[in-house]
């Protein structure tokens, strides 16, 4: 069911552009202290200020977010979201033991009084400034909304720095509960040479509420990091993501992300392999229901030989939900014997749920192997009756079929995802509770 | 084991169904006593499948007329797992691959379901461990398997092994078993057909579906039954099978032109 229809036009151009002034003015920079130098961050702040005023809420004529309404985007009040007064962990999700949680509220620092595991540092204030943006101009993705957005909006940037192998996981909570407004988060990581992490970002929202995150990683030869992404929201909240990662060769990245639930999701990994010779492997899973938009834009580009590259991205999708995949893959002359495969598997619940899979392959280099597939199911009437004939009902085995279909990718989450019990947070009508 | 004092376990009269506008059974009637092993044989297309699917409530299949008695009450009118909880149950002669959900869950949600409805309590995940260790011996199969996905990159032995072990763990009272000899080796269909003798009781009773009689020297049935063009044409004891080994269906075929409905039935055999 690849549409090629055009979406309807998502407000009128005044009230988005009312709405992004609000946001703006909400997060006015305050005036930096008298003789504090600028640093990095204030100064791109203004220039994607600027930027965002010029041009608005992405039309959706733009090829970009072409099937991406941002109706769910201009509800939300266009206000800081208020920091709860307790933050502390959800009694039904303590952490692992062994993980290290940080809670992220771009406000406070994550980092205040707590003991980092060996390996794991706040990275300097001026390695921070020179290094701030750098893998998104890589990428080449400087000028993605979600990123002159959050660029506009954040006054923090949680900075970290990987050396050698980090035994603790690390987990980065969001929760904005049941707050309105709007939250900016960034995150800067710096993996040096043989460093190795696993990280899981948690979003949860249950309120009117947008979670803007834009992260920038870089993996120095031979790092390793395993990353998660676990984004459970409600109809009225909305996650809108870029993560960008460059690897340089002999580095793995192993990116799961896993959202469900949301008014509008959109996640945008852009990961560029600066020489190839590395290897990145993504497994996404989105749910959508009711009228919610569940978008992934993903971007993988080869600038060397011998890159890998390994995506699998699936859906589920109910109700009148809504799911878009638009996956590049970019193999220039210079990515010689790259090996690709890159997969999309939906499954369609309603007769109303809608996919549009859009695999963009660009291939220059001769000497490659890429392959690209979609396919868009129901669930199949034989493994239905099957699990019946065996005593499980109906409701049973459709839940039981959906949890394996999702399990592919639920399991390439990092371990101590399963305190989150993911498979109920996105399969089920979990929040609010 | 015949005994005509045993009770009457499922009893089907002049079952009459469709797939689709394609009538495939015309009158079938079987009675199965507790400790009876029945064989139904028959070409490809004579309906035996057909039977063995609509018995477990196979939503492809129309019933147009007769009955379908289970313990005397309506089979017909009861959904798909409400028939297995109450203790029918079919081996699948293609058992379906299920990714990415386990077979171990799977079996003990399963084996749960039908305890609850015996009036028994569900098993926690030790317990059932426990039990499901103690039948895998049933049909000599390595515990490595209920780590796997159900059926998933199973060979064909395995996959049939896994039915049995199911049938093991449900403790059914009428098992249908649809050619669940086919694609087995000759040592694999010994120990599957060793499974289903050691699963055989005076209290129950199994309807095997097959089309060789190299099964029916393992598992020594007290009636075999003939089907073809959706009906059971011929009844006798085990030596049935043994002239079928040697006569082939030929026979079959002149039974049936001389039967009523010679003309009818005819097309519809090389329809089906």
């Amino acid at each position: 069911m690849v549409s090629l229809a055009m979406s309807p036009v998502t407000a009128p151009g005044s009230a988005s552009t009312a709405w992004l002034e609000s946001v703006l003015k909400a997060f006015e920079p305050s005036l930096p202290a008298p003789g504090a130098s600028l640093g990095g961050l204030p100064r791109r702040r203004s220039a994607a200020r600027d930027e965002l005023r010029r041009t608005g809420l992405p039309p959706t004529r733009q090829e970009a977010w072409r099937f991406t309404s941002l109706a769910p985007l201009i509800a939300v009040p266009p206000q800081v979201l208020p920091v709860p007064e307790l933050l502390g962990p959800k009694p039904d999700h303590p952490p692992a033991s062994g993980a290290l949680r940080l809670y992220w509220d771009g406000d406070r620092d994550p980092l205040a009084g707590m003991d980092l595991p060996e390996g794991l540092s706040r990275l300097e204030t001026g390695l921070q400034d020179s290094l701030l943006g750098t893998v998104l101009e890589v990428a080449g993705t400087t000028g993605s909304w979600l990123v002159r957005f959050n660029t506009a909006l954040a006054g923090q940037v949680l900075a970290l720095r990987v050396r050698g192998n980090v035994a603790v996981p690390l987990e980065l909570v969001s929760d904005c509960g049941q707050g309105s407004g709007v939250r900016p988060l960034r995150l800067l990581l710096v993996m040096e040479e043989d460093a190795s992490l696993d990280l899981l970002e948690v979003h949860r929202a249950a309120g009117t509420s947008l979670t803007s995150v834009l992260v920038e990683a870089q993996l120095a030869p031979r790092a390793r990091l395993r990353y998660g992404v676990l984004a459970q929201g409600t109809e009225s909240s909305c996650l809108l993501a870029h993560l960008a990662v460059s690897q340089a060769p002999a580095s793995e990245l192993d990116l799961t992300t896993a959202a469900g639930g949301w008014g509008l999701v959109r996640l945008e990994p852009a990961i560029i392999q600066v020489q190839g010779s590395a290897a990145t492997r993504l497994r996404g899973l989105q749910v959508s229901r009711d009228r919610q938009i569940a978008d992934l834009h993903s971007l993988v580009r080869f600038e060397g030989p011998n890159g890998q590259l390994d995506q699998l991205q699936k859906a589920v999708v109910d109700d009148a939900g809504r799911s878009v995949f638009h996956g590049a893959v970019q193999v220039p002359q210079a990515a010689q014997r790259t090996s690709a495969s890159q997969l999309s598997r939906n499954l369609l619940l309603s007769d109303r749920a809608r996919v549009d899979a859009i695999p963009q392959l660009e291939i220059v280099a001769d000497d490659v192997r890429c392959t690209h597939g979609a396919t868009v199911t129901r669930l199949q009437q034989e493994e239905l009756f099957y699990l019946r004939s065996r005593g499980l009902g109906a409701d049973q085995a459709a839940r039981l079929l959906l949890d394996g279909f999702c399990d592919e990718i639920l399991a390439s989450l990092p371990k101590s995802a399963s305190r989150w019990e993911p498979a109920n947070a996105l399969l089920r009508q979990a929040l609010p509770r | 084991m015949i005994r005509p004092d045993a009770p009457v376990l499922l009893e089907i009269r002049n079952l009459h169904a469709t797939v689709g506008d394609q009538p495939i059974l015309k009158g079938v009637d079987l009675t199965l006593r507790a400790g009876e092993i029945h064989a139904v044989m028959g070409r490809n297309g004579s309906g035996k499948s057909t039977l063995s699917k609509l018995l477990a409530g196979h939503p492809a299949y129309t019933v147009t007329a007769g009955t379908v008695r289970y313990r005397g009450d309506d089979l017909l009118a009861l959904a798909p797992e409400e028939r297995a909880r109450a203790g029918v149950f079919l081996g699948f002669q293609y058992p379906v691959e299920i990714p990415g959900v386990s077979n171990l869950e799977f079996l003990r949600v399963a084996t749960n379901a039908r305890r609850l409805a015996q009036g028994g309590e569900e098993l926690d995940t030790f317990a059932f461990e426990d039990l499901v260790c103690e039948r895998l011996k049933v049909v000599q199969m390595d515990p490595a398997f209920l780590e796997r996905s159900v059926n998933e990159g199973f060979s064909g032995g395995e996959k049939k092994r896994n039915e049995i072990l199911q049938m093991a763990l449900l403790d059914p009272l009428v098992a249908i078993l649809d050619e669940t000899d086919s694609g087995l080796d000759i040592d694999a269909l010994r120990i599957v057909s060793a499974g289903v003798n050691q699963l055989a009781t005076p209290d129950n009773c199994i309807l095997l579906i097959t089309h060789y009689q190299r099964l029916l020297d393992e598992i020594t049935p007290d009636f075999v039954h003939v089907m073809a063009a959706g009906r059971i044409l011929r009844t006798a004891g085990k030596e049935l099978a043994l002239e079928l080994e040697r006569r082939g269906y030929d026979w079959v075929d002149e039974g049936l032109a001389s039967s009523d409905h010679a003309e009818a039935d005819a097309t519809a055999l090389e329809v089906a």
